[in-house]
């Protein structure tokens, strides 16, 4: 539980939020082309890390937007929060 | 070392204060080389070690735990099991598990209190009713033991449940596994570690894994914190920690690690002698020997390795319980904790080869891992010593994500995800 920096409303209790898993998995351009080994690597293959991730969030209960986050998840720091289509911030 | 427990031993003991006890496990500075390294000394790592010894003849091998054995989800669970599951790949894993479960206590010299006290799952809308009575019929082809209770056979099993038709999830009907119930968590870990410390596995705590050392794809050992350890055959059973070891390696898996909480009460009398969950209003409870009550609470829905919860996660299930159970308002809750669960996207576990020739991964039992431990640690120990999966856990290979062909368990399991 923690307090999230919404880029539109502003700080927010973490409950009002949605996590919406691991950011940056572009959508394959030429499904067609995909093999299985790559459809499962983009469906179903993560990351997972221990330490700096980047995420996508969503706040649910709120303004309903979509927005990037930065977070440790080895201790649920937040890093930075970046809005959608934004150059992700090197850390 | 190594002497068998017994009433005698107890008497014994007893004479001289229980002071003179002998050590259940050695402590062991680690080898240059074994036969096989187990990564993680959680029950499904010393399990795993345990009948590798028994079973396969490997007694070169060793378990190393990067804390204490015992002192993660093994320690952290609420000790429930059954194997009331919908699909027959799951039936017959779980049940595996659930048979030995039956015999554990005797073949580990070991009491694991394991307790048949049963386990009943309440459905609270009519999809639940359909759901609940398929898998029991499901259940009952597989040859589980499976029943449908009306909600008046489910007052009759459990008087204290609230089964008014006015409140907001009321109780319509339920399921229940005689067979299913409770073991104390600790003593599997115990249990298993001394057996196997007795067969010759080396027991070594205190010991991260750093990175694991590979030629081209095979694997030659593990950099540890007590140094370099070489090996050809790496298990790894790290929970929810399954990814930080697989990045070591360079592979990828298709799980996410999230916090699941669980609580105690303060303890009361005997007041609840079976096990009930709730999937759809997410409780489950039943009481421990001190007489805490252990409830289970859900998962946070983000990554994260802190092994603690959000407080409103712990409100919901509670907010739950108090519905069903009016009876236990004014109880206070004594103790809170999280454990780091590794979640696959189809709830199924992975029981698997890898493309590195060598390492094996024991992973992915998320939310519900503890009641497998026996299975989970005989099948994967089959695994290893043959480099082929039993057929038991066939399914559970990591190609199933590529093949399409999931082990869709999800809210099909009657479990509270």
């Amino acid at each position: 539980m923690f307090v999230i920096n919404c880029p539109y409303c502003g700080e927010r209790d973490q409950q009002e939020f949605k996590a919406g898993g691991e950011a940056h998995i572009e959508r394959p351009k030429q499904p067609t082309e995909l093999s299985d080994d790559e459809w499962a690597e983009y469906l179903f293959m993560r990351k997972n890390i221990k330490g700096v991730q980047y995420e996508r969030w969503n706040h649910a209960h709120g303004c309903r937007k979509w927005f990037n986050m930065v977070r440790d998840t080895s201790n649920d720091e937040i890093k930075a929060i970046y809005k959608m289509g934004e150059k992700p911030p090197s850390i | 070392m190594g002497n068998k427990y017994s009433v005698f031993s107890l008497i014994k003991n007893a004479l001289s204060y229980h002071e003179n006890w002998q050590r259940a496990w050695k402590d062991p500075i680690p080898k240059k080389e074994y036969d096989a390294v187990i990564v993680g000394g959680g029950g499904h790592g010393l399990a795993t070690a345990y009948y590798l010894a028994k079973k396969h003849n490997m007694k070169n091998i060793a378990v190393v735990e990067k804390g204490w054995i015992g002192g993660g989800n093994t320690g952290r669970n609420t000790t429930i099991i059954r194997s009331n599951y919908l699909w027959d790949a799951s039936a017959g894993l779980y049940d595996h598990a659930l048979k030995i479960w039956e015999g554990l206590s005797q073949e580990l010299n070991y009491n694991v209190m394991f307790s048949q006290r049963g386990v009943m799952n309440l459905a609270h809308n009519l999809q639940d009713v359909r759901d609940l009575k398929r898998r029991t019929h499901a259940n009952r082809l597989n040859g589980i033991d499976a029943v449908y209770l009306s909600t008046e056979e489910v007052k009759k099993f459990c008087p204290i449940i609230n089964t008014s038709q006015d409140i907001r999830y009321p109780v319509l009907g339920g399921t229940l596994q005689r067979r299913a119930g409770t073991a104390r968590h600790d003593a599997v870990a115990w249990g298993y570690a001394r057996s196997a410390d007795e067969m010759g596995v080396d027991i070594i705590q205190n010991c991260e894994v750093k990175g694991i050392k590979r030629n081209s794809d095979t694997v030659e050992g593990l950099e540890t914190t007590k140094g370099f350890i070489k090996t050809k055959k790496i298990g790894v059973v790290a929970a929810g920690h399954s990814s930080v070891i697989a990045n070591m390696a360079g592979i990828r898996l298709p799980l996410e690690s999230k916090p699941l909480q669980a609580l105690v009460s303060e303890p009361v009398k005997p007041i609840i002698d079976t096990v009930v969950m709730s999937n759809a209003v997410h409780a489950y409870v039943s009481q421990s020997d001190k007489g805490e009550l252990v409830i289970g609470a859900g998962t946070d829905d983000y990554v994260s390795y802190t092994q603690k919860g959000s407080h409103q996660i712990v409100e919901g299930t509670l907010n739950a319980i108090l519905e069903l159970y009016p009876i236990f308002s004014r109880m206070r809750m004594l103790r809170q904790w999280g454990g780091i669960v590794d979640i696959c996207p189809d709830a199924s576990p992975i029981l698997s080869k890898t493309s590195i020739k060598g390492l094996y991964f024991n992973c992915g039992w998320g939310t519900g891992g503890f009641k497998a431990t026996p299975g989970s640690g005989d099948l994967f120990a089959h695994t290893i010593a043959n480099d082929e999966p039993h057929k038991l856990n066939a399914a559970f290979n990591l190609n199933r994500f590529v093949s399409g062909d999931l082990v869709d368990e999800h809210g099909a399991a009657a479990v509270a995800h």
